[in-house]
């Protein structure tokens, strides 16, 4: 355990220091910095006005940036340590490979997880001294997926970091990962339904099975119960799970996704060359 | 106490290590030598565990790779290139020490006789050290511990004289119960610190020699030479040796450590047609300063 931690501290200290960390946080916090400017608590859209609103632009806004974001940011400074020695020399030190992974991991999603969470938590400070009414349960939910997404994808990208030998080559793979997970949105599926391509049980189950789509329903049910936006789709949906089952399984699926593939990836690491 | 047998290790289709069995007892120091390319680096890395590999790998009959902690505790890793490692300094010692056991104190001591003083820097990152900081630390971590192998890929490389003299003392008070595997491109860099030689190409030991060397690696030479003019590159590279003129940069008085003395030698080769006298005698261990001995005529055979 204090392997581990150790691990992790060490972690979030060269992160901290990195450049790609000091435009994460400033991407995020400029996000939600930038809605208030433009006064998105004011307008409304289907019903939804003042912080709830802000909530729901936020989410799909990191949603589109959290993955690539994480996936990129991970793969880079795993794979570029291991060709710049720092694996080689760091794991000269007598740490357990299973706290050595794990703690990576650990430390990373601390530092992954605060900047985006930070600016929830910012956007509730401002609403609270504008005195906006703040949606709890709402700010409970979108966090709880935020910290899921983020899992997901770390795990993700710690699988292609093992997977792959160099910087380049697992940029590549983090960018096709990503790209396949956006060519089977909704969107795309529902372009194939259409043109009779495929099932539509076929093209729900690739969407469920999709973590970046199971986050943008996840999200969509949060404002729009019924999830009429995603058409047919949804009743297939809502048969199978509930409003709330679907939210329940947002959660947990996705989790599963990124354990599944972190703990594949440390396989693959202790069992191959190390630096 | 350090056993490989049939190790082989290839990467894709290129064999790099082939079939290396070799002992290496307590208290041997081994250089290991040879080309780029020849199989050192991964032959080090199969030794601290972080190359999968076919044959056989242990360190007092444990295996680096399965007994990771047990090995890898009692091995003191210097490597050739330091890490790009972007923590400070202090956090680095800290970690360093809490995983070996040991003290941050005995890391401090360590640097502190390499002459790294290292409360100005212990905030800044070890990536914007110079070189030789970067060198001095690694190698005070290394050494600031129990080790009882010490693995290091070309140590004194980026160490001024000074720092070089210090190193060797640091080691000779440990040769006794340590074992060093000291790797190098070439045999002149560590051959005086060494008695057994191993050298590698394309994979495989092409030499394993025992070497005897009558000077112990905290043993001095007093150094007198003259000069038949003043050459002012000449000078810096005495006053780098920490020299001291004695006639208007014709004449050069100082002390040589007994395993760099080849380097100096090497060094001062470059000058030979500058060079009037010279004379190099054994003055012992520890002595810190030219002994006021007559030095013309005891040349000792190196």
């Amino acid at each position: 355990m204090k392997q581990l931690w150790l691990t992790a501290k060490l972690d979030i200290v060269e992160s901290l220091r990195a450049r790609w960390f000091q435009i994460y946080t400033l991407v995020f916090g400029g996000i939600v910095a930038l809605l208030f400017v433009f006064g998105l608590t004011e307008s409304r859209v289907l019903g939804f006005i003042g912080l709830s609103r802000l909530l729901v632009t936020y989410i799909q806004l990191t949603m589109a940036i959290l993955p690539i974001f994480v996936l990129i940011t991970t793969v880079r400074s795993v794979a570029g340590d291991r060709e710049a020695g720092v694996y080689e020399y760091l794991l000269s030190l007598p740490v357990s490979l299973v706290a050595w992974f794990w703690g990576k991991i650990l430390g990373r999603y601390i530092v992954i997880f605060l900047p985006v969470f930070g600016a929830m938590v910012l956007a509730v400070l401002i609403a609270l001294v504008r005195d906006i009414e703040v949606p709890w349960e709402m700010f409970v939910y979108y966090t709880a997926l935020l910290a899921v997404m983020a899992a997901c994808f770390l795990g993700i990208g710690m699988l292609i970091s093992a997977l792959a030998r160099s910087t380049d080559m697992a940029q590549g793979a983090a960018f096709v990962v990503w790209l396949t997970l956006l060519l089977f949105l909704d969107l795309i599926l529902l372009g194939v339904m259409i043109q009779g391509k495929i099932s539509p049980e076929l093209a729900v189950t690739i969407a469920l099975a999709n973590p970046l789509q199971v986050f943008r329903t996840a999200a969509l049910a949060l404002f729009d119960p019924q999830l009429i936006v995603l058409g047919p789709s949804a009743y297939v949906i809502l048969d199978m799970f509930s409003v709330t089952g679907y939210k329940i399984f947002a959660l947990v699926y996705p989790t599963i996704v990124g354990l599944g593939a972190a703990t594949l990836g440390y396989q693959l690491f202790r069992r191959g060359d190390l630096p | 106490m350090i056993r490989f047998s049939k190790l082989a290790k290839s990467f894709r289709k290129t064999r790099v290590l082939d079939d290396i069995s070799l002992e290496i007892g307590l208290a041997e120091r081994v250089a290991l030598i040879g080309s780029n390319g020849a199989g050192k680096t991964t032959l080090i890395r199969c030794l601290l565990g972080e190359y999968t590999f076919a044959g056989e790998v242990s360190i007092n009959g444990s295996d680096p790779r399965k007994e990771r902690i047990a090995v890898l505790g009692s091995i003191g890793f210097v490597p050739q290139q330091p890490p790009p490692l972007k923590m400070p300094v202090a956090q680095l010692i800290d970690f360093s020490a809490a995983l070996c056991s040991t003290e941050p104190a005995n890391i401090h001591q360590i640097a502190q006789r390499l002459g790294l003083d290292l409360a100005p820097i212990l905030t800044r990152p070890f990536v914007k050290l110079s070189g030789g900081m970067k060198q001095k630390l690694l190698i005070a971590i290394a050494l600031g511990r129990d080790a009882k192998v010490l693995v290091m890929d070309e140590p004194a490389a980026n160490l001024d004289p000074e720092a070089r003299k210090i190193f060797f003392e640091l080691l000779a008070e440990r040769q006794d119960d340590v074992t060093m595997l000291i790797s190098s491109h070439r045999l002149n860099e560590v051959s005086a610190l060494v008695n057994r030689v191993i050298e590698m190409d394309m994979g495989k030991v092409v030499l394993d020699d025992r070497v005897a060397d009558d000077v112990s690696l905290s043993g001095r030479f007093a150094c007198r030479i003259t000069i038949k003019r003043i050459e002012p590159a000449f000078a810096k590279a005495m006053l780098n040796w920490k020299f001291r003129d004695l006639g208007g940069g014709m004449e050069w008085e100082g002390v040589v450590p007994g395993p760099d003395r080849l380097r100096f030698m090497g060094m001062t080769s470059r000058y030979v047609a500058l060079i009037n006298d010279f004379s190099l005698s054994e003055v012992g261990d520890g002595a810190l300063c030219v002994p006021e001995i007559p030095l013309r005529g005891q040349a000792t055979a190196i």
